[in-house]
């Protein structure tokens, strides 16, 4: 159907507001950080004033204590968490799209019923178990209950996009000539690569909003940022933390919203291809 | 999202052969091979915490005081069941989940109509309403605390502005029930909604043009092409939507922890479960609550999968 120039500028024009109420909390955070801490509580949406002390305050200044290693802690669990469920669900995700066997359906179903999963009920059994055990407020105690968020979902969208490959391909390719090895290097190693790579970029993001966990199963020593974000403290007393925190919160943001940037089209078909009918 | 190799006709016959060959054999080991560590591990990880919850819920037990540990069967359940503070929880969950799904529906298809119909900045606007997606909940629950609040916020500067003086710029939106409610929604909703959209968008993705086409040339208005075209089309993509941000919805917790921790009764059954578990160490009440969560959760999505036929493999 094409728009008449009319149309399609109404359409433009509407737009506008949608764009602006995505920016505006995004705008916001990024201004509180960069108020410097005098005009912090002026009620005014607009920095008149720069100022990088927040910045400066949790990367080298009293609150850096708390940040720096807990933006350590994120990007370990969750590199660590990402690996481990990417490499299981590819093996998995690769059987369930070439291979005949029993169970197919039921491992999707699992998959897509675990990770619906009231996070909370997980943690009341694993914070007994954790202080029995001693992996209470250590990576490994927050790498494995991750695995409960980052696995079905790693399994249900790796997949759907597997699932889509034209597997016979490599057929096609060892017919014309090609070792297995070339034909598993040439062919399906590229086929596959983006589909993988997306899903680990879905996977790392679900793992690094984890908030639930990190603040039940961690004290101190394994604090990932989203908690550590919550228990903020200011550079006194008599300060509110809010600089600290927006500071935080932008410099955990922009990497992200990057990726989401430059990988938009894949991460949207990831999204949405396992569930909606293909 | 086109092709699809194996047929499920093809597999179905395969199944029904009496005798396997070898060859199917050692593909049915090896597809279990290749799938059982990934399989056994998401088991491991959730249903042995689930079960030892179960476990647990049936004792009074204190984490401070582990030896007075003692069995005491459905107890907690009967707690939980005559308590106003677990009804007020589930209240709030209730209410949460409803009003933002309903309100992220709306608003999620009209983006995604949009979406689908622009020109012009399209993929500038593709882009801009995935941000939200990719924000940690904390730090949308923390940007929307300090927009509302009255030492740092600027809403109540701007709602002043707006209706010329009349808003009280200095109105405390977390110091009652209602307005606290509202900005834990909005919240919510402002991270959540690109999800619902790009679902919908989909859903709007798969419908036959030409279909709308037709019923456009016959005199059909866009409110009638709407909701007697679209919407029927896209009915699976919707209800999918709908089940995804209703389970999650109903596990609410970050936004509501950090901007309110349930003051001015705005607790949810997870912050409840959370403050009962870590802050009171009451493993055995926290177990029950988690135990009733569960069974609530599960509920739901058994009610959306029988009553609403939500036909989650055929998805595949």
């Amino acid at each position: 159907m094409d728009a008449t120039p009319k149309q399609k500028w109404s359409l433009a024009a509407v737009s506008i507001p949608v764009m602006l109420w995505t920016l505006i909390p995004l705008f916001w955070i990024f201004s509180l950080a960069v108020k410097p801490q005098s005009i912090q509580a002026d009620n005014k949406y607009f920095p008149r004033e720069f100022s990088w002390e927040n910045f400066q305050l949790i990367t080298t200044g009293t609150a850096s204590n708390l940040f720096n290693p807990a933006l350590v802690n994120s990007i370990v669990v969750c590199l660590i968490a990402t690996v481990i469920s990417v490499v299981l669900a590819t093996f998995c995700a690769y059987a369930i799209a070439r291979l005949n066997f029993p169970g197919k359906k039921l491992i999707l179903l699992v998959s897509l019923a675990v990770s619906f999963f009231p996070v909370i009920s997980l943690v009341t059994p694993l914070f007994d178990l954790w202080r029995n055990i001693g992996l209470f407020d250590t990576i490994p105690g927050l790498v494995i209950p991750y695995l409960s968020l980052t696995l079905p979902l790693s399994i249900w969208v790796l997949s759907a996009f597997f699932q889509q490959i034209p597997w016979e391909m490599e057929q096609a390719a060892q017919v014309d000539g090609a070792t297995s090895w070339q034909a598993f290097r040439r062919v399906i190693v590229p086929l596959a690569a983006p589909g993988v790579f997306t899903t680990a970029l879905i996977t790392f993001f679900t793992a690094w909003n984890d908030f639930v966990f990190a603040i039940s199963l961690t004290s101190e020593n394994a604090r990932t940022v989203p908690a550590a974000l919550a228990f903020f403290t200011g550079a006194s007393q008599f300060e509110q933390p809010t600089g600290a925190i927006s500071a935080a919160a932008v410099i955990v943001t922009i990497p992200v919203v990057i990726l989401v940037l430059i990988f938009q089209k894949r991460i949207v078909a990831g999204l949405t291809s396992g569930a909606v009918k293909g | 999202m086109s092709t699809v190799t194996d047929t499920p006709q093809t597999r179905r016959r395969d199944q029904h052969r009496p005798k396997l060959s070898d060859r199917a054999r050692a593909e049915r080991k090896l597809g279990w091979k290749l799938a059982g560590p990934a399989f056994v591990i998401m088991l491991a990880v959730t249903a042995y915490p689930i079960l030892q919850a179960v476990w647990l819920s049936f004792f009074r037990y204190r984490l401070t005081d582990p030896d007075a540990r003692e069995f005491i069967f459905l107890s907690n359940y009967s707690v939980i069941f005559t308590d106003s503070l677990f009804y007020q929880a589930l209240w709030n969950t209730v209410f949460i989940t409803v009003v933002t799904v309903a309100v992220e529906l709306v608003l999620g298809f009209a983006i995604a109509m949009l979406m689908h119909r622009i020109v012009l900045p399209r993929r500038t606007l593709r882009t801009i309403v995935l941000i939200p997606y990719s924000i940690i909940t904390v730090v949308s629950a923390f940007a929307w605390l300090y927009s509302f609040r009255t030492d740092t916020g600027y809403v109540n500067g701007w709602l002043n502005t707006l209706t010329f003086g009349a808003w009280d710029a200095t109105f405390d939106w977390f110091g009652s029930w209602l307005p606290a409610m509202g900005v834990i929604m909005i919240s919510e909703i402002w991270k959540t909604t690109p999800f619902m959209s790009l679902l919908l968008l989909a859903g709007l993705a798969q419908i036959d043009s030409a279909m709308e086409e037709a019923a456009k040339v016959d005199g059909a208005t866009f409110w009638q092409r709407l909701f007697r075209v679209i919407l029927p089309n896209m009915k699976a993509a919707i209800m999918v939507a709908v089940l995804f941000r209703t389970l999650d919805a109903f596990r609410i917790f970050d936004n509501v922890f950090v901007m309110t921790r349930g003051a001015n009764n705005t607790e949810t059954l997870s912050t409840l479960a959370y403050k009962q578990t870590i802050d009171r160490v009451e493993i055995g009440m926290g177990s029950a609550l988690s135990v009733v969560l569960f069974l609530l959760v599960f509920a739901i999505a058994l009610i959306f999968i029988r009553g609403f036929k939500v036909d989650l493999a055929g998805s595949k």
